[in-house]
C-alpha cells in the first residue's frame, strides 16, 4: 500500500498522458470521420449525391484500415507517422497511428448512427425545398445525434485499448505503466491498480455515454 | 394548376424494368380537391412523387403553376417545391424537435426573421387544434396528432398546392375523420388545390371533387365523383364503389324478374338528394305504359351533396320503354342502362 502511494504521482502522469494522447486522437478523428461518415450514407444509389465511385473507394480504404490490428498498424505507417510528425516514438509519434487506426472506425459508426435516420424525414425536407447541406447538417446529424454519441462512446473506448498498446513505442500513458512495471518487473500491484484505472475509465466513459444519448433521445 | 402529361415511369431493378406508370396525363384545378384511388402497386405514389419532382419521370412533361418544372434548375426546383406541401402516411416528423420546431425548422431554413416564426406557427398549430401540445415530441403525440403536425408543416411555407400520400391510411376511422374535415377546412380557407392518394373509397367520397382510379400504371377511370359514383365503367371502380355502396343484386332475384313486354332494361338512376324523386316515379309509372321494379336502393353523401341510386328493371313495349328511359334522363342526375352482369352476384 505505501508503495502505490509512493507510484501515485507516476500513476497521475500515466493518466494525465493516456487522457491527452486519446483526447487528441478522439478530437482529430471525429472531425475527419464524420465527414467521412456522411459521405459513406450521402454517395449511396437513391440518397442524397448518388456517386459508386466515391462510396466504393471509401468503403474499400475503410475496409483496408479496419483489417489490420492497432500494434501492426503502428509498425507499418512508421515512414509516414516520422513524415507527419517528425518521429514515430512518445506521444506525438503515437497519436498519428491512433487517428489512422480510429478514424475509419468513427466513419463506420458515424455511417450506421446516420443510416438510422428515417429516409421519409430526408425525403420530406427535400419536398420542402431544402438544400442538400441544410438536410445533412440540420436534420440527419441532428437527428441522429443519439447514435452519433454512443459512436463516439465506443470509439473513446477503443481508442483507450489502443493508446495502452501504443505504450510499446515507448508513447507514455498506463499501457506503457503496466508494461514496464507489470510485463518486465512483474509488479502485480501496479498491474492491478492499472487494470482497475482502465476499467473504472471505461465504465465512466460509457456510463456518461449512454446518459447522454438518453438525454438526446426525446422519447416519452 | 398541376398538368401532367404522358408521364412514364421506368425502374430499373436489377436487370428487370419495371413500368410503374405507362403514360399517364392527368389535369388538376386550382382550389380542387382531386383524389387518386389504387390497388397496392398500381403507381398512385410514383404519380404523385412526380408532381414535385421527388421522382424523375422517364418522359413526360410536368407543369405546375404554369412552370414547367423538368426545364428548372436544381436551385429553382427547390424555390418552386416550397409552394407544394406534401403529407405523408407515416407523417415522417423530426424525433429529436417538439412540435413547435417541428413546424419552424423549415421556416428557419429559410431565413424567416424569428418574431415571424414564432407568430406563424402559432397560428398553424391553432389552426389544426394543437396550441397547447407546442412543446411535446412526436414520440408523446398518438397519430392523429402527429398528422395534424404534419399539416401545420406542410402548410408553413403558405403552399398552393398540398400533396397528401395515403395522410390517413395509418389512422382509425375516427381519426380520418377529423383529418379529412381538417384538409376539407383548409382547402376552403385558403383555396388549397389538394391532391390526395388513397386505397379507400370513403376518403375519395367525403372530400374529393374529383378522382382518377388507376390500375396497372395507367388511369383507367376518371371524373367528378359524383359522376363517377353514379355510374362507374370499369370493374376495378365498381369493386372500389362497393366497399362503401354495395349496389349488388343477388342473381337469384334476377333471375325471378318477370317483364312485362317483349323489351326489358336495368337502369341505373342516379338523383341528387335536392331533386323530388317520388314525383318522378309517380309520373313514369303512370304516363307511360311500363312495368318498374325496384332492385336496390341508397342514398348517401358525397362531399356533403346526397347522392341517391336506384337499380330500377324497366319492361314493356320498346317505344314506351324508350320513352320512359328519356323522360327519367330528362328529370334526375343520370340514367344509365346496365347490364345483369354488372350488377348480378
Ligand atoms: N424505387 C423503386 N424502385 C423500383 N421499383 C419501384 C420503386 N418505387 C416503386 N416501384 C414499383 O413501381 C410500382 C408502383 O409503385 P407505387 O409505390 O407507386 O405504388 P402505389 O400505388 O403507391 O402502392 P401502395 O398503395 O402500396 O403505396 C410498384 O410495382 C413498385 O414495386
Ligand atoms: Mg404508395
Amino acid at each position: 500500500m505505501d508503495r502505490l502511494v509512493e507510484l501515485l504521482p507516476l500513476f497521475y502522469q500515466s493518466f494525465e498522458e493516456t487522457v491527452i494522447m486519446v483526447g487528441i486522437s478522439l478530437f482529430i478523428s471525429t472531425l475527419l470521420g464524420i465527414p467521412l461518415g456522411v459521405l459513406l450514407v450521402i454517395t449511396r444509389p437513391d440518397h442524397l449525391a448518388p456517386n459508386k465511385w466515391v462510396y466504393h473507394s471509401l468503403n474499400v480504404i475503410i475496409n483496408v484500415i479496419r483489417s489490420l490490428p492497432f500494434i501492426i498498424l503502428m509498425v507499418a505507417i512508421i515512414p509516414f507517422t516520422e513524415f507527419v510528425v517528425g518521429t514515430s516514438i512518445g506521444v506525438e509519434g503515437a497519436i498519428v497511428p491512433l487517428i489512422v487506426y480510429t478514424t475509419p472506425y468513427i466513419a463506420r459508426l458515424m455511417e450506421t448512427a446516420l443510416l438510422e435516420v428515417d429516409r421519409g424525414v430526408i425525403e420530406a425536407y427535400q419536398a420542402m425545398g431544402a438544400s442538400r447541406s441544410q438536410i445533412i447538417f440540420r436534420i440527419m446529424i441532428r437527428e441522429a445525434r443519439p447514435g452519433i454519441v454512443l459512436c463516439l462512446t465506443i470509439a473513446t473506448i477503443g481508442l483507450i485499448g489502443a493508446t495502452a498498446m501504443a505504450g510499446a513505442v515507448g508513447a507514455g500513458g498506463l499501457g506503457d505503466l503496466a508494461l514496464r512495471y507489470g510485463y518486465q518487473q512483474w509488479d502485480i500491484e501496479v498491474m492491478i491498480m492499472t487494470v482497475i484505472i482502465l476499467i473504472c475509465l471505461v465504465q465512466a466513459i460509457q456510463s456518461l455515454g449512454n446518459w447522454a444519448a438518453k438525454k438526446l433521445k426525446k422519447t416519452a | 394548376m398541376i398538368q401532367l402529361t404522358n408521364i412514364h415511369k421506368t425502374y430499373k431493378v436489377g436487370s428487370k424494368q419495371v413500368e410503374a406508370l405507362k403514360g399517364v396525363t392527368l389535369h388538376v384545378n386550382k382550389g380542387e380537391i382531386f383524389g387518386v384511388i389504387g390497388f397496392s402497386g398500381a403507381g398512385k405514389s410514383t404519380l404523385l412523387r412526380t408532381i414535385n419532382l421527388l421522382e424523375k419521370p422517364t418522359s413526360g412533361s410536368v407543369v405546375v403553376n404554369g412552370q414547367d418544372l423538368l426545364k428548372l434548375s436544381e436551385k429553382e426546383l427547390r424555390h418552386a417545391r416550397k409552394k407544394i406541401g406534401v403529407i405523408f402516411q407515416h407523417f415522417n416528423l423530426l424525433s429529436s424537435y417538439n412540435v413547435f420546431d417541428n413546424v419552424a425548422e423549415i421556416l428557419r431554413m429559410n431565413r424567416v426573421p424569428k418574431e415571424q416564426i414564432r407568430k406563424k406557427v402559432e397560428e398553424l398549430l391553432r389552426l389544426v387544434g394543437l396550441e397547447d401540445k407546442a412543446s411535446a415530441y412526436p414520440s408523446q403525440l398518438s397519430g392523429g396528432q402527429k398528422q395534424r403536425v404534419g399539416i401545420a408543416r406542410a402548410l408553413a411555407m403558405d403552399p398552393e398546392i398540398l400533396l397528401c400520400d395515403e395522410a390517413t391510411s395509418a389512422l382509425d376511422p375516427q381519426t380520418t375523420e377529423s383529418i379529412l374535415d381538417l384538409l376539407l377546412d383548409i382547402n376552403q380557407k385558403f383555396n388549397l388545390t389538394i391532391v390526395l392518394i388513397t386505397h379507400e373509397m370513403q376518403v375519395i367520397k367525403k372530400i374529393c371533387d374529383r378522382v382518377a382510379i388507376m390500375e396497372n400504371g395507367v388511369i383507367i377511370e376518371q371524373g367528378t365523383v359524383l359522376d363517377v359514383f353514379s355510374n362507374p365503367q370499369q370493374p376495378t371502380t365498381r369493386n372500389f364503389i362497393k366497399t362503401v355502396f354495395d349496389d349488388q343484386v343477388p342473381k337469384e332475384m334476377l333471375a325471378k324478374i318477370k317483364n312485362a313486354g317483349p323489351s326489358a332494361y336495368i337502369l341505373r338512376v342516379a338523383f341528387r338528394g335536392d331533386a323530388a324523386l317520388d314525383p318522378v316515379l309517380g309520373t313514369l309509372a303512370s304516363r307511360y305504359p311500363v312495368r318498374t321494379n325496384l332492385l336496390y336502393g341508397s342514398i348517401s353523401s358525397i362531399k356533403g351533396t346526397a347522392l341517391g341510386i336506384l337499380l330500377l328493371h324497366i319492361s314493356g313495349e320498346e317505344k314506351a320503354v324508350q320513352e320512359g328511359i328519356a323522360y327519367l334522363r330528362e328529370s334526375v342526375y343520370r340514367v344509365d342502362v346496365v347490364s345483369q352482369e354488372e350488377v348480378g352476384r
